[in-house]
Formats: structure tokens, sequence, C-alpha cells
């Protein structure tokens, strides 16, 4: 099929191996693989298709999902993912787990691990505030799902744990999500409403008095005293995650990890994904592949991209026959050969970024994916085995 | 507006604004996210805090301008606190990171703080009609359910009295709608569903028709294999190069496939929503800039026409 297949980024190398077979080889040699993206990219199913091929490759693999819409669930034909890692039977000789990230029990788990005592524990999960940090703060969600990735890696024997990531604009903040909880919990104002507590002098005391009255004035004083308790509660537990925070951070940067990019070839999505490879690259993580989704086909004479010659080539053709009925196809053929051009050459710079990652386009399907079958079509078009 | 990632939510918030004011209506896009694309949508730099026109009116169809501007929960908290007379708290809440820690005690304040800013503008009349291009994804229920939320948690204040100003807004349908934007596939037309029937129970606001987004415009006369290409292009005494047929029938069976699934997904959604829709044409240039926001303004002001017989 025109359209479908591979790029290499930075040309055509025909001796080494193909794009499919390094994504392959990411599935059967790295213990973790993170998939990121922007929303509606088809990230979840990329990572369903990612673990797949580590139970194929004869590894236990577990695949952690977050998407909230659980469309893994139904890739998965799983009525319902639990927090616990489940079993999918299918015919591979590894094995194929999945499992949807529950944010507030992961986070609640944490708190229990590095409470000093049971009660201490208790005592912060009871709090409103607290359970408004793990429900709502903003990076929590991105945290979690990399403690999760820790806790799985860890504590468990799998061979390869698969993560997918928020489908938010800001699906990278898992980067510094430990580093701002711990900012967070390290707050002026944290130290400012502590002060009382710990015994500081009294010009402290008075002025976070003032403050907070003022502060209660305009939300209410049981918000106010809420963060006081948590505050209070928390003392004393904030080297533990900060200890913790750096090990996941540590494990993110090592050898044994990749970071695989999904894009749409939209060229909002494609910005997205540039932005995500720029901070990785800044966070010290080179993007090891790049999967690019929903590629309309490029529709050239022979295969291969079309050139800009021949697209307007046509277009000026649907111009001149406009009317007759070989018009109308030359009019459908230079509408689909603008959206390839325009799609090449959003993607064109893209992996030129993320160079020499592997880069793969998984063509437009007919249907969305809700099962095996489904996963193993777009499996044929990312590791391009025979059939693709 | 509201809707899911990679639907084109921002494309129809320009689209809409763009038809109100060529209907002669002043508008004003309100962004609360930045980054959006909004602003090179009618061929300019980003957006700021302060009004700028994206497209100025007048013109043959007598159009009235199109507004933009950008809103942070930062400094519309300082603005309201400043013309609340709390100007001492208001710059030390925001220069402390105290924000940060009550937007954390009380989710939604900040979202709050960013509909009570437009409740306020629509209040002062800046313009006709307020186009707000809400946050993505699953975050819209979330944001227009701050209201609710927050007056559970904070019981007392200023904050308070946003929060019912803002409740009142949301469930005045005259005042405000919610317009969704989705497109003819599968995982969006049921998010789509999801979110409708959310908004509408969780929220108590008003939807508008539904956008269907990217929808392809039909090509009279296709014809899908090679054979009958060649008997068209001999027709019209066209000659093709050696492998033209096959790609011209490739192509047109690829349209024609596409619209049929589509079409199948708009039915799914008319059965599964009983809203009026409004269908934008797929748009095949690479930008969309002011000539196919142009375009499809136009085009909506078509669709919302032949809905105007329809009872809404």
């Amino acid at each position: 099929m025109t359209g479908t297949g591979s790029v290499e980024a930075g040309g055509d190398v025909r001796t080494a191996p193909t794009p499919g077979a390094r994504l392959r080889e990411l599935v059967a040699e790295r213990r973790i693989v993170v998939c990121c993206g922007s929303g509606g990219v088809g990230k979840t199913t990329t990572s369903a298709v990612m673990a797949l091929e580590g139970a194929r490759l004869g590894r236990r693999t577990v695949v952690v999902t977050i998407d909230p819409a659980k469309r893994l669930a139904d890739a998965l034909g799983l009525a319902r993912l639990t927090d616990r890692p489940s079993r999918i039977d299918g015919d591979w000789p590894g094995e194929l787990w999945a499992t949807m990230l529950d944010t507030k029990s992961t986070f609640d788990a944490l708190v229990l691990k590095h409470a000093r005592t049971p009660e201490q524990g208790e005592r912060i999960l009871a709090n409103r505030f607290y359970r408004n940090i793990s429900g709502a703060l903003s990076g929590t969600q991105e945290y979690m799902a990399m403690e999760k990735l820790y806790e799985l890696h860890e504590e468990t024997d799998f061979d390869l744990v698969v993560v997918d990531t928020p489908p938010t604009r800001h699906a990278l903040d898992f980067l510094d999500a430990p580093r701002r909880l711990s900012r967070f919990l390290d707050h002026r104002l944290f130290r400012f409403l502590m002060a009382p507590s710990r015994g500081f002098v009294r010009a402290v005391n008075v002025a976070a008095q003032t403050f907070l009255r003022t502060v209660s004035r305009v939300v209410g004083g049981d918000v106010v005293d809420d963060a006081i308790a948590f505050f209070q509660a928390f003392e004393g537990m904030e080297e533990g995650f900060r200890q913790r925070a750096a090990r996941v951070n540590e494990l993110l940067a090592a050898p044994e990890t990749a970071f695989v990019l999904v894009a749409s070839p939209r060229r909002d999505t494609v910005e997205e994904a540039q932005y995500f490879a720029d901070r990785l690259r800044e966070g010290g993580i080179a993007v090891q592949g790049l999967i690019v989704n929903r590629v309309h086909p490029s529709f050239a004479v022979g295969g291969g991209p079309v050139s800009e010659v021949v697209a307007a080539g046509t277009a000026e053709r649907a111009r001149s026959l406009a009317g007759t009925a070989i018009g109308a196809l030359y009019r459908n053929l230079a509408d689909f050969q603008a959206v390839a051009g325009s799609e090449h050459a959003h993607l064109a710079g893209l992996a030129e970024a993320v160079a020499p990652a592997p880069v793969v386009w998984v063509p437009f399907l007919r249907s969305d994916v809700h099962d095996i079958a489904g996963m193993e079509q777009i499996a044929r078009h990312v590791f391009a085995r025979s059939g693709a | 507006m509201a809707g899911k990632g990679g639907v084109g939510k921002t494309t129809v918030s320009a689209t809409l604004a763009r038809a109100a004011a060529l209907a002669g209506l002043s508008t004003l896009v309100v962004e609360v996210e930045g980054r959006s694309g909004l602003a090179s949508m009618f061929g300019q730099g980003e957006l700021g805090y302060e009004e700028v026109v994206l497209s100025p009116g007048g013109g043959p169809d007598g159009a009235a301008d199109v507004r933009a501007r950008t809103l942070t929960a930062d400094a519309a908290l300082l603005e309201y606190l400043e013309d609340h007379g709390m100007s001492r708290i208001s710059r030390r809440l925001v220069a402390t990171g105290a924000l940060d820690v009550v937007a954390t005690a009380a989710p939604g304040i900040k979202d709050i703080l960013l509909l009570g800013k437009v409740k306020q503008l629509e209040r002062a009349g800046v313009a006709d009609l307020i186009v707000l291009d809400a946050p993505a994804a699953g975050h819209a229920i979330t944001f227009l359910q701050s209201a609710r939320s927050l007056l559970d948690t904070v019981s007392v204040g200023p904050i308070n009295a946003q929060a019912r100003d803002v409740l009142e807004l949301l469930e005045d349908h005259r005042r405000c709608q919610v317009v969704l934007v989705t497109i003819p596939e599968e995982t969006p037309v049921n998010e789509a569903v999801e979110t409708a029937f959310s908004l509408e129970d969780r929220v108590g606001v008003g939807l508008g028709p539904i956008v269907v987004n990217g929808v392809y415009p039909p090509v009279d006369g296709l014809v899908t294999t090679p054979a009958e290409v060649e008997a068209a292009a001999a027709e019209a005494g066209v000659a093709l190069r050696p492998g033209e047929a096959e790609v011209l029938a490739e192509a047109a069976r690829f349209r024609l496939d596409r619209m049929a699934l589509q079409a199948a997904q708009i039915e799914r959604l008319a059965a599964g929503l009983p809203l009026p829709q409004i269908r934008l044409p797929f748009q095949f240039t690479a930008e969309i800039g002011p000539a196919e926001v142009d375009a499809l303004a136009r085009a909506l002001l078509a669709e919302v026409e032949s809905l105007a017989g329809l009872p809404l």
C-alpha cells in the first residue's frame, strides 16, 4: 500500500536494521518502555501493541495505562482494569498483563510506606487537603505513573514494563513532578505555616497568623485549617519522598529504559511531539523511537512521497478538467496529495529531531482498535512484520 | 467550546467566532490554556492577557470584529482582589506562591477564577458573543463543574460569592451554552456522547448544536477501478501516465471508503445524542489560516441556516 511503512531518519540506510526491527529490539531488550505524546494520537493503543509484542517475544510483560477513557480495557477485551495487574490470555510464548493506574491508591500506598507510624499514615490519608492533593494537584497523576512504574520494576519480576502517560498537554510533567512535589512540601509557605509548631521566633508566628487570617477571609477558614493540619501531619516524611523521587528519576534516565514518542501527522501534535523530544533531551533522555499513527497514504505514482511539482500538476489538472469525470478524480487525488504533502513536511522535521531514533508510520486504519486482532494489525505496521 | 484533544476544538472556536462576526456580532475569544494556535489561524502572533483584534470587521459583509485574549488564574485573582479592596493581600498571595497551596486546598479555585472573569466580561457587555476555548479532554467537565464543587468546600467569602455567580451563568441557558466539538470517528463520538450527558447531569449547563468537524465533502462521479478511470480519461481526451489510473482509483476508493465510515459514525452520534449537528468540511490544506477560517465560517453559517427550520 502506498504511504504505508517506515522511514529511517536521516536517509535510507539499506544495510542497517529496519526501523521496525529496531523498535522490536527495544521491546526485546529493555526493561521499561515509556510511551509519551499528546492526547488523541493513539498512545494507549500503541502502548498495548508494544506490550503485546513483548509477550510475543517470550517476555513477561505488563502494560500500565492511565487514560480514564479505559480505551486499553476495550482493546484488551477486559471489562475493567484494576489496580492489580491482571493477565490476558492469548497465543504467545510470554505473558501479557495489564493494569490501570489508580492515582489515589498509589499515592496512599506511598504515604503509608513513608509514614513513621501507622497513625501518622492514617492521619494523612484522612485529611481533606491530602485527598485533594492526591486527586487534583497538577502533576500528581504523572508522578504516580512513574511511581507505579518504579514499584512494578523494583517489586515484581516482570521482564518488561510498558507505561502509557497521561494525555495532557503537560504529559511530560512526570519528569519534574517528583521534584515539584518535594518543592511543594518544602514550600516557603509550608515552612511559614509550620513555624509555630517548631517554636520559631514569635514575630514569625504573629506574621503567619495575620497572613492566615487574611487568606481565610478569601477562601474560608476550613480550607486553611485543612492545609495546616496536612502540613503538620506530613512533617518528617519529606526526606523519604525526596529520596524515592530521586531514584525514580535515575531509573527513567537509565539505559534499561526507553522513551518512545507517539504522534499523529497533524501539525499541532507534531509540534507537541517536538516539544516533548526537546524536554526529554533537556532531562538527559534520548528518544529511542517515534511512532506516527494515522498517516494518510501518499498516493504517488510508483510509491514514495509526493513531490510538490507532482502535487501542483495534479491540482492543475483538477482545475483544467473541472466538470468532467476525470476532473473529479484529479480533484480527489489533489486533495489527498495535498494532505500527504503537508504530513510529510511536518514529519520530516520531527524525524530529524529524534534522529537517529527509528521512525515508523502507521497508516489510517478502517476502524478503531478494540481487540487483539486489531492490535496485531497495528503491530504488523510498527514492527514491519511480513504481510504489512 | 469543549472537545477532546485532536478534534480541532480551537479551529472550531476560531470558526464560530468568525461566523458570529460575519453575522454582525462583535465577538471575543477567550483562551485559557495558551499555546493553542488560535492567533496563527488569523495570521497573528501569540495572544496575551491584553485584548487584541484578531480579525477586523468591515468589508462587503459588514462584519464585526473578532477580538481575543488569554486569561490566567493568577492575573484573574489579582484583579479580583484589587477590585474588592484587598490589593495588599493580593500581592502577597501571589508572591508567596500561596495561590498554589490554596488551589490545592480547594481544587477548582483556579477554574472559578477564570470562569468568574468570563462572567465579569459578560456582565460588562464587552462583546455580543464570548467564545471560551475551554480546556481539552475530560478537563472540560471538571472545569465547568468547579463552581458546584467549590460551593461545598468554600462556604463563605468572595470565592463562594464568585462560585454562586458562575453557577448562575452556567445554568442560565439564554446567557450560556456549551458547544461540543467532535470528529466522525468511533472513539471521539463515544466520548462526545459521554461528555454531553455528564455536562447536562453534573453541571446543568445548556448544550448548543454539536459540531462534527473534519467531514469529507463529497466529490461527485468518483469511479473506483483503473478501467473505469481510463474510460473517464479517454472520454475527456486525457492521456494518463503509466500507473496513474491505479493511483486515481485508489484515491477514489480511499475517499469513498472513509466517507462511508464517517457517515456511519455521524449516524451513531445522532442516535446517541439528540442534538442538532453542524458539520464542517475537512480541510485538505496544510495550515488553517485566515482563508480557511473564513471558508469554515461560511460553511458554519450555511449549516446554521439549514438548522433554523428545526425546533431547537
